[in-house]
This record gives C-alpha cells, sequence and structure tokens, in this order.
C-alpha cells in the first residue's frame, strides 16, 4: 500500500514539473514545424512568467495575469519572428538575444516596480490558479488502486495543467487534420511549393510563431501563477532548453512530445525524491549525475543512438523569395 | 528592388552600420532605463566615468574584457566556420577543472611563471575537449551543434558543481570552492603599465598578465584565419561547404579543428578569474563570460580588431555597471544582460535593419557609386 502511495506521489510531481515543459515543448513544435527554430523559449517563458505574476499583483486577477503574460510573451515571439522572418536574420542569433533580453529585464523591471530583489508580491489564493478537484474525487479517495489515481494522480492540478495536456490532441489536430496544419508542415519542409500555391510564407510563419508566444505565456503564467505565488528571479532555470531537447527526442511530433516531457519530468521528480537515499546495485547516485540525465539523453539521442531526429528540411533557412 | 542602391564603401559597411546598430541597441536600452524612472543620460555618464574615469576604473574594465576578447575570439573563430559556439560558457567552465587541478599541484611547488604556461596548456586541452565531442557529432552524426553544445553547458555545470561541492572541497570547509592557490599559482598584476600614463592602480585591483595573453591570442587568431592554408580551409567551409568540400577539404577535420580551437580559446578565460583574481575555483565563476562572448564576436564582426574593442566596450559596462549600481539602486548588474542581448539582436539578428536606408541615403548623395555597382555587378 505505501508503494502505491509513493508511485503516485511521484507521477503526481512528475505531471507537476511536466507541465511547463509540455507547453513550452508543444510551443516550439508550431515554429519549428513552420521553420523557424526557436532557441528564445526559455525567455518567452521567463517573459510570461513575469508579465503574469506582476499584472495578477496588479490587478489581483489570476485571469487577467494569463493574458498579459500571453500578450508579453507574444510581443517576443514577434519580435523573433520581425528578425527571423521579415529580416531573414540569424534564428539562432535571433533566440540568443531573445533570452538575454527576457533574463535582464524581468529582473530589472521587477526590482524597479516592486523592489523585493527580482521578486513580484506574493499572490493570494484568488489571483492564482488553485488546484482543481475533479468530480468524485474525494468520494473515491477510499477506493485502492483505482480511486487512488483518480484522486491522486490525475485529479487536484490547476486549470493550466489540464490545458497543457488537452493542447496535446488540440495540436496534433490541428497540425494533422486542418488545412492550416498541412501548410504549416509544408512551409517547414518547403516554403518555395508553398509559395508557388499562392500562399504567403511569411503570414504562415508569423502565425506559427504567434501560436509559440500563446504556449510560453501559459507556460510561464503556470510556473508563476500556479506552481509558485508570485515570480522569483530566473524561475525558468534551463526548462526551455530542456523543452527544446524533449522536441528533438519527440522528433517533432505532438504525442510522443508530452512522452518526452513527462520523462524528463520523472527524471526531475525522481531526482528531487532520491536526493541523499542509496539505490541498489549503483549506490548513491549524485544530484547532479540526475540533474543532467536529460541533457546528456538529449545529447546520445542526437548522437544517432535512439534513431534519428530529422528536424523540418527548411528548419533554421530564411525564405528568400526568388526573383 | 526599385529604389536606387549603392554598394557601399568599405568604412559604411565595416564601420557605419555596426555603429548604428550599436547606437540603436543602446537607445532600446535607454527606454528601459526611463522605465525604470532614471535619467538615461545621467546613467550612461555615470557608467563611463565608472569605466575610464580613474585608474582603478580602467584597470578593472580591461580586467573583464580580458574575459571577453578570450570568449569573443572563441565565438568567432566557430563562426568563420560556420558554427555558432555557443558552449563558450560551458567550456571556460570545465577548463577551470584544468587550470585548478595543474594550480593546486604545483602551486607550493613551481614559480608562477612555470605553472602558467602548464595551466594555459591545460586550459586549453580541457576547453578543447569539451568542444571536441559535440564537434565531433556534428561533423560525423550530424547532430546540430547549437543544441549539443547548450547541453554541453549543462552538463558542464552539473559536473563542476558535483566537483565543487565534493572531491575538491578541502575537508571542513563550508562554501563550495577549492582552497586558496599559494602564491606559485597567483598571476602578477599588470597594473603598473598604466601608470606611465599618468593613472594610478592600487595592487589590488586584479588586472592581471592574462591579459596580456589575451592580446596575443587576439594576433595568433588572425595569423590562423588570414594568414595560414587551415584558416584559408575555415573560411571556405564558412562561405560554402559545397565549395569547401569540392575543393578536397575534410569536413569532419575542418570541423573538429576549428570547434577545438574554439573551445580553447574559451577554456583559456578561465585562467583570467582564477590565477588572476579569486586565487580558487569557486562556483560559477565564468557568471555569464561565455554569452557575453556571443555579443562581443558579433560586434566585432568577427575579427580580432574588432573584438578587442567590443570585449572593451563590454569590460566598460561591467565596471561602469557595477558603479552604476552603486549610484542608482534600480539599475543592478542585470541591465547589462539587457544590453548584451539588445547588441546581439541589433548588430546579429537585425544586422540588415539599416542597411537598405542607409544605401539609398548613399545613392542619394553620389549618383556615382549606383552606377560603379552596376557595373561591378555586370563583371
Amino acid at each position: 500500500m505505501e508503494f502505491v502511495d509513493t508511485l503516485i506521489n511521484i507521477g503526481n510531481s512528475t505531471i507537476r514539473v511536466s507541465v511547463p515543459l509540455l507547453l513550452a515543448c508543444l510551443a516550439g513544435l508550431y515554429s519549428e514545424r513552420s521553420g523557424v527554430f526557436d532557441i528564445g523559449l526559455e525567455g518567452k517563458m521567463l517573459a510570461g512568467a513575469f508579465a503574469g505574476a506582476a499584472a495578477a499583483a496588479v490587478f489581483q486577477s489570476a485571469w487577467i495575469g494569463l493574458g498579459i503574460g500571453m500578450l508579453i510573451s507574444v510581443m517576443l515571439s514577434l519580435v523573433h519572428g520581425f528578425a527571423s522572418i521579415t529580416h531573414r536574420g540569424n534564428q539562432i542569433v535571433s533566440g540568443v538575444a531573445i533570452n538575454f533580453i527576457a533574463a535582464g529585464s524581468t529582473i530589472i523591471l521587477g526590482q524597479a516596480w516592486f523592489n523585493q530583489g527580482g521578486r513580484t508580491p506574493s499572490l493570494p489564493p484568488e489571483a492564482r490558479f488553485g488546484s482543481i478537484t475533479l468530480p468524485g474525487a474525494d468520494a473515491l479517495r477510499d477506493v485502492p488502486v483505482i480511486g487512488q489515481l483518480y484522486s491522486g494522480l490525475l485529479s487536484g492540478h490547476s486549470l493550466l495543467a489540464y490545458v497543457a495536456f488537452l493542447a496535446v490532441p488540440f495540436t496534433w489536430w490541428v497540425l494533422f487534420r486542418t488545412r492550416f496544419g498541412l501548410r504549416l508542415r509544408a512551409v517547414g519542409e518547403n516554403p518555395a511549393a508553398v509559395d508557388t500555391a499562392g500562399i504567403s510564407v511569411a503570414w504562415l510563419r508569423y502565425r506559427a510563431v504567434i501560436c509559440t508566444g500563446i504556449l510560453t505565456g501559459i507556460a510561464g503564467c503556470y510556473m508563476a501563477l500556479s506552481q509558485n505565488a508570485g515570480f522569483v528571479k530566473d524561475m525558468t532555470a534551463g526548462r526551455g532548453y530542456i523543452a527544446l531537447a524533449a522536441l528533438i527526442f519527440a522528433k517533432w511530433k505532438p504525442v510522443p512530445a508530452m512522452f518526452a516531457c513527462l520523462l524528463f519530468g520523472f527524471l526531475d521528480a525522481l531526482a528531487i525524491r532520491l536526493q541523499g537515499t542509496p539505490l541498489p546495485l549503483v549506490g548513491k547516485v549524485p544530484v547532479q549525475l540526475m540533474q543532467a540525465l536529460p541533457y546528456i539523453l538529449t545529447v546520445i539521442l542526437l548522437a544517432g543512438f535512439i534513431g534519428k531526429a530529422i528536424p523540418p528540411r527548411a528548419g533554421g533557412v530564411p525564405y528568400v523569395k526568388e526573383r | 528592388m526599385s529604389t536606387p542602391y549603392a554598394k557601399l564603401p568599405g568604412w559604411a559597411d565595416y564601420g557605419l552600420i555596426p555603429l548604428i546598430n550599436l547606437l540603436v541597441a543602446f537607445a532600446v536600452a535607454g527606454l528601459v532605463v526611463l522605465l525604470v524612472g532614471e535619467n538615461p543620460f545621467h546613467a550612461a555618464v555615470i557608467l563611463v566615468d565608472g569605466a575610464f574615469g580613474s585608474g582603478q576604473g580602467i584597470a578593472y574594465t580591461l580586467y573583464y574584457a580580458t574575459n571577453f576578447i578570450f570568449t569573443g575570439l572563441a565565438v568567432a573563430v566557430a563562426f568563420h566556420c560556420g558554427l555558432f559556439n555557443i558552449g563558450g560558457e560551458g567550456q571556460a567552465y570545465i577548463a577551470g577543472l584544468g587550470v585548478g587541478v595543474v594550480c593546486l599541484a604545483f602551486d607550493h611547488v613551481l614559480p608562477w611563471w612555470l605553472t602558467f604556461p602548464v595551466a594555459i596548456l591545460a586550459a586549453a586541452a580541457v576547453g578543447a575537449l569539451w568542444a571536441l565531442i559535440p564537434a565531433y557529432l556534428q561533423a560525423r552524426r550530424g547532430s546540430h551543434i547549437v543544441i549539443t553544445t547548450i547541453m554541453f553547458n549543462f552538463i558542464a555545470a552539473s559536473a563542476m558543481v558535483y566537483l565543487l561541492v565534493g572531491p575538491l572541497k578541502p575537508r571542513g570547509a563550508m562554501a563550495p570552492q577549492t582552497r586558496q592557490l599559494a602564491e606559485g599559482a597567483q598571476l602578477p598584476k599588470i597594473g603598473f603599465l598604466l601608470e606611465p600614463f599618468g593613472l594610478t592602480v592600487r595592487p589590488s585591483v586584479p588586472f592581471n598578465l592574462s591579459f596580456i595573453l589575451a592580446l596575443v591570442m587576439a594576433v595568433v587568431v588572425w595569423a590562423i584565419i588570414w594568414r595560414t592554408k587551415l584558416g584559408y580551409e575555415i573560411r571556405t567551409y564558412g562561405f560554402s561547404p559545397k565549395a569547401a568540400r569540392y575543393a578536397g577539404i575534410s569536413e569532419t577535420r575542418i570541423i573538429i579543428i576549428t570547434m577545438m580551437i574554439s573551445g580553447a580559446l574559451a577554456g583559456m578565460m578561465a585562467l583570467n578569474p582564477i590565477m588572476g583574481d579569486q586565487h580558487n575555483v569557486s562556483l560559477d565563476f565564468v557568471s555569464g563570460a561565455g554569452f557575453v562572448g556571443i555579443a562581443v564576436a558579433l560586434m566585432g564582426r568577427s575579427h580580432p580588431a574588432g573584438i578587442v574593442p567590443a570585449a572593451i566596450l563590454f569590460g566598460m559596462l561591467y565596471q561602469g555597471g557595477a558603479e552604476l549600481a552603486f549610484e542608482m539602486p534600480a539599475i543592478s548588474r542585470d541591465m547589462i544582460v539587457i544590453i548584451q542581448g539588445l547588441v546581439i539582436l541589433f548588430a546579429g539578428a537585425l544586422e540588415h535593419l539599416f542597411r537598405p536606408t542607409v544605401q539609398t541615403i548613399f545613392a542619394s548623395l553620389s549618383p556615382r557609386s549606383v552606377s560603379m555597382a552596376a557595373k561591378g555587378e555586370r563583371a
């Protein structure tokens, strides 16, 4: 019985840790599938988290926070789009720039506006996205295994967490079952063909980049308004890069992206759980190794030892119309 | 394009356009200062005065610039080969291990002038090795170097945390760092070099010999890239991998060698803070210098003659920024991170933003240059 409890505990924290990864990963999916590489997921998440927390603190409303967080994140996306779509700049350079601008300005503005050492004021429960208890969760709590799974694992997350997991089938549907999705994938593989068909490459890519902004904004708001009660400086702590790693791991597909994020989330949850406890066979594993594991796994995957990850063919290449 | 455009003269291409980009970056940074509620012009005066107003300030500026020359050169060498080495941060961090081990082994035995060359080799070797794996994966297995070098930054950080809270920490110590290094691993200060200019520098200012090493490396990089066969191959590959392949240049070899040079340069950055300033290896001693290198390389247009001034400019921002944070508490050092981002954005991703405008202006000023450009195109 205790074993089941432990598993459910780990499962629960896996889900919590995975949500921002998943949202950021899906965000990257839209952009990269359209042929715009995005290293700036990290920065956009951070900016979204800060803007969301700041707005929620000022207006005392989680919804206004979410709106502003998404808005700022979309604006940064548009900067990325302006540089890499309109001006055909280097997409990686532009993404790196956005990461720095977000990292610096969230701290400077946070300190100037709230004077709490880069934090935003602690949010009261009504200005956050609290946990939602699914119907019947309390009644089923005592039913062994199934009830425990339902009430301990599936119930009790914030609205944004459910949004994140619903975004997976939604993204799949958009990409593979709509006209927009077909064109989005086409523009990432062969923009010239899309252009020949009379569809604007730039406008398609801009729409993809806006989708990215919306999702990174939600990811940031989940961290600032659900996981924590406000913004702490540098709170994304490299999750944008892990999301990028998960995206490659998942070979730019939505459902595998969810499993990749859950895997990385699980490693993270396990690392926290196992801190200092010796494992059978291997003995005590240093926490740092567990923390580095997602990165090491990504490198191994990229090296082609776990199947080859082939990026969208036109990824990273600005589109120049033939003259 | 229907508007007439001129072929820009060299000084406009390499001087004017980067200058405009830089000015726009600083103007946007000024807006942030305004948003914080301070006067940007006043802030700029404090910043420049803090960096260049005294011998002290200049020495500190050059101390910080030393780091950025190394990392800027590292990024630039990779740029010439068409590679984006975003892993300078990790390469420098892990190279601190090489420097640290050499220093810990020899600091009681050898004088500094014997420890230093060994430490240089160790820093370069460890930095190069850390760049070797991503380079190999790029060259042979086609994995994207940007992603692998980012991953290697994180792996380096985890490894160094593990080593500094564990094996490298002296028994009984609390702080996650190595023991203090003895005199045999401390580089001499060179503040006295500024004295002929009528400046006084306190001996405590960490401006040290590695600055000279950085300048030497700038010359070495120039010589490698523009005066050797290897450099020619690197630039050929960067300009057109197809042409390089056609000319019989080995892709694997050129990528691996370039990345190892790049990693070695980034690794040497570790010498400056470890042997020149703190005299220990501590957590996060690189503190972003590897990333500043990206901005420095973009600003300096990947040429050592541009990188050294760009590094000094960022040194100025670091030193002046410290003074500024003292005078205007609302503007902490993180302001530099914003400026760094804006410089990368305007000098890197948006470098062509103002080119058409400038070309139009040039064309309207001298119609001759238009006809010259047209002639040049026909030829």
